[in-house]
């Protein structure tokens, strides 16, 4: 009972972290970068949505200003990449490590601020899970709608080009610089949304609330698409697996916590998970390579 | 002229021990609608004159000048509105997580900005249909594949049509059937020969194969250590011969010609 009582939460949860992973999958997936500022980027979406809401904001507003200073936070690392050839990797390890000073910064020096119900107008929380569920839902709807109509333009199909096929983008007079900016600008703000849902969802905001966040990102965007696989392509669909994903990983976090696993395993568990899915793609293609190379041995050619 | 190269060069690695004169004051100009064929031995300077054309570097010293305009200091994506390019690697002209049509509309708008209007429209497709027919490959059925699904010799030819969709200053073709079985590549080359024939483009056909730099084109020009040793065109490029013109190379270069795939093909 106290397992199917739980449920509802990890999905709301699930949910949160879905619109996250979705920031996580332009990057890792459509931009072909792997992106660590946002596992400061959450917080920092967390932290400002957190202190508008406290000083009487609306959370809706709270909630896109939030966005946009992820978006920020995602220029930054944009420019360290391009603009001073860092390495995209290096790139958001250093945002992150500078948005831990930013984020203590715009809670006013405190490690820990909370946000209630009873005090403050939020939009959802998890004293109330099937308002809190409708909330995310709407939200995850209204943002795959709109990605889904932007990568369809003659611009994100510029942004999806840079990250299949950079040389070739360049050929096609597509300024791959400027699609990368916009590209981890685009994540960061969605993952900074997330963050501040997160931080009403769970009534607090937490200078350490982001670490790890890429790899719960990262899980939900593996899972998802092993989810989605054999489903027609489709790019919508794609995004609603990530989502799927990320809510999996939540009802088998809450599984794991039930069944008395030690929480403090909990990251490593995660960790487990992501480097299997990652892994196994490499090694079914190492020790079953024979098989798929003869085939298209034959196939060759016109 | 459609193209001037004013005395190029290019050296890479200066003053290491790798050090290697790529370029070397090479000067070459091209006529509108002129096709060029390019033979050389390796390490000539072939692909890093077209990728100097390209952008993908900045010369050392000397001028790249495109139907008049100087584009020596432009940006690879700004001044590849006036270029087409076909790669050697058939993976590298093409994206190959995206569709053909999509490809293709990519192509489509080289050069124009990119804006929030709609990666594709109804029209184009029937469009890109009509020309995909053209190659005779089968691909007008598969507008929605992606083109990592595709052959090698299909994605040059869709590489072909999107390099000249906008009808590009200048078609750059850096050994672009090497890669491809003789049956597919002598296809290819066909594809070629018919595109570069019915737009009259000018054109710069990199190849490794002598008997087709000599059978293609209306010039033919040789580099060595980054400059042109030999330039022929006309009635004399017409009756050429692979023995002339090895033995040609040998009299300009003071050199045996150096290129194992040359000699074996």
């Amino acid at each position: 009972m106290a397992l199917l009582a739980s449920l509802p939460g990890a999905i709301a949860q699930g949910l949160v972290w879905g619109i996250m992973a979705i920031g996580v999958y332009l990057t890792y997936k459509i931009l072909d970068v792997a992106d660590l500022t946002v596992d400061g980027t959450l917080c920092t979406g967390a932290c400002v949505a957190a202190v508008m809401i406290l000083s009487g904001v609306h959370p809706l507003i709270a909630v896109l200003c939030a966005a946009l200073a992820g978006a920020i936070a995602g220029i930054v690392t944009g420019l360290l990449h391009v603009a001073l050839g860092i390495p995209a990797i290096l790139s958001g390890i250093l945002t992150q490590m500078a948005l831990w000073s930013v984020n203590l910064l715009i809670l006013g020096g405190k490690s820990n601020v909370g946000l209630s119900v009873r005090t403050s107008h939020i939009l959802l929380s998890l004293s109330d899970i099937p308002s809190a569920l409708l909330v995310l839902a709407l939200f995850c709807a209204v943002l795959i709608a709109l990605l889904y109509l932007f990568f369809g333009t003659e611009f994100g199909a510029a942004i999806r080009a840079t990250g299949s096929n950079p040389v070739m983008s360049r050929a096609q007079g597509i300024n791959t610089d400027l699609c990368k900016i916009v590209g981890i600008s685009l994540s960061n703000g969605i993952v900074a949304l997330a963050g501040a849902l997160l931080a009403q969802y769970q009534g607090f905001a937490d200078v350490n609330m982001g670490r790890g966040a890429v790899v719960i990102g990262l899980a939900a965007v593996v899972i998802g698409s092993a989810l989605v696989r054999r489903l027609p392509q489709n790019f919508a669909l794609s995004l609603a697996g990530v989502l799927a994903g990320a809510i999996v990983y939540y009802l088998v976090y809450q599984v794991v916590i039930f069944v008395g696993f030690d929480t403090n395993l909990l990251k490593m568990f995660s960790a487990v998970v992501v480097a299997v899915f990652l892994g196994a793609p490499y090694l079914k293609n190492k020790f079953f390579r024979k098989k798929t190379s003869a085939k298209t041995g034959k196939g060759g050619g016109t | 002229m459609m193209l001037e190269l004013q005395h190029l060069t290019k050296i890479f690695n200066a003053g290491t021990v790798d050090e290697k004169i790529a370029l070397n004051d090479l000067c070459l100009t091209v006529a509108e609608g002129e096709f060029v064929t390019v033979i050389g031995g390796n390490g000539a300077g072939k692909s890093t004159m077209q990728n100097a054309i390209c952008g993908s570097f900045r010369p050392d010293s000397g001028r790249i000048l495109l139907d008049g305009e100087d584009i020596t200091a432009l940006p690879e994506h700004k001044r590849a509105k006036y270029l087409g390019r076909v790669y050697q690697d058939p993976m590298t002209g093409t994206a190959a997580g995206m569709q053909i049509e999509e490809n293709l509309a990519l192509a489509a708008r080289r050069g124009k900005p990119r804006t929030l209007r709609p990666g594709i429209r109804r029209e184009e497709r029937e469009e890109y249909r009509k020309l995909l027919a053209e190659l005779g490959l089968g691909l007008e059925t598969r507008l929605s594949a992606k083109v990592g699904t595709l052959s090698g010799g299909q994605r040059q030819a869709l590489t072909l049509l999107m390099a000249t969709l906008e009808k590009p200053k200048l078609l750059l073709l850096d050994e672009h059937t090497a890669a491809l079985d003789p049956k597919t590549a002598a296809k290819v080359m066909q594809i070629t020969e018919k595109i570069v024939r019915e737009h009259r483009l000018t054109t710069l056909m990199i190849t490794h194969n002598m008997r087709d730099a000599i059978r293609y084109g209306d010039r033919l020009i040789m580099l060595h250590e980054g400059k042109v040793i030999l330039d022929i065109r006309g009635e004399e490029k017409n009756r050429l011969t692979v023995p002339d013109l090895l033995a040609l190379f040998t009299k300009a270069s003071g050199d045996e010609f150096v290129s194992d795939r040359a000699v074996l093909s």
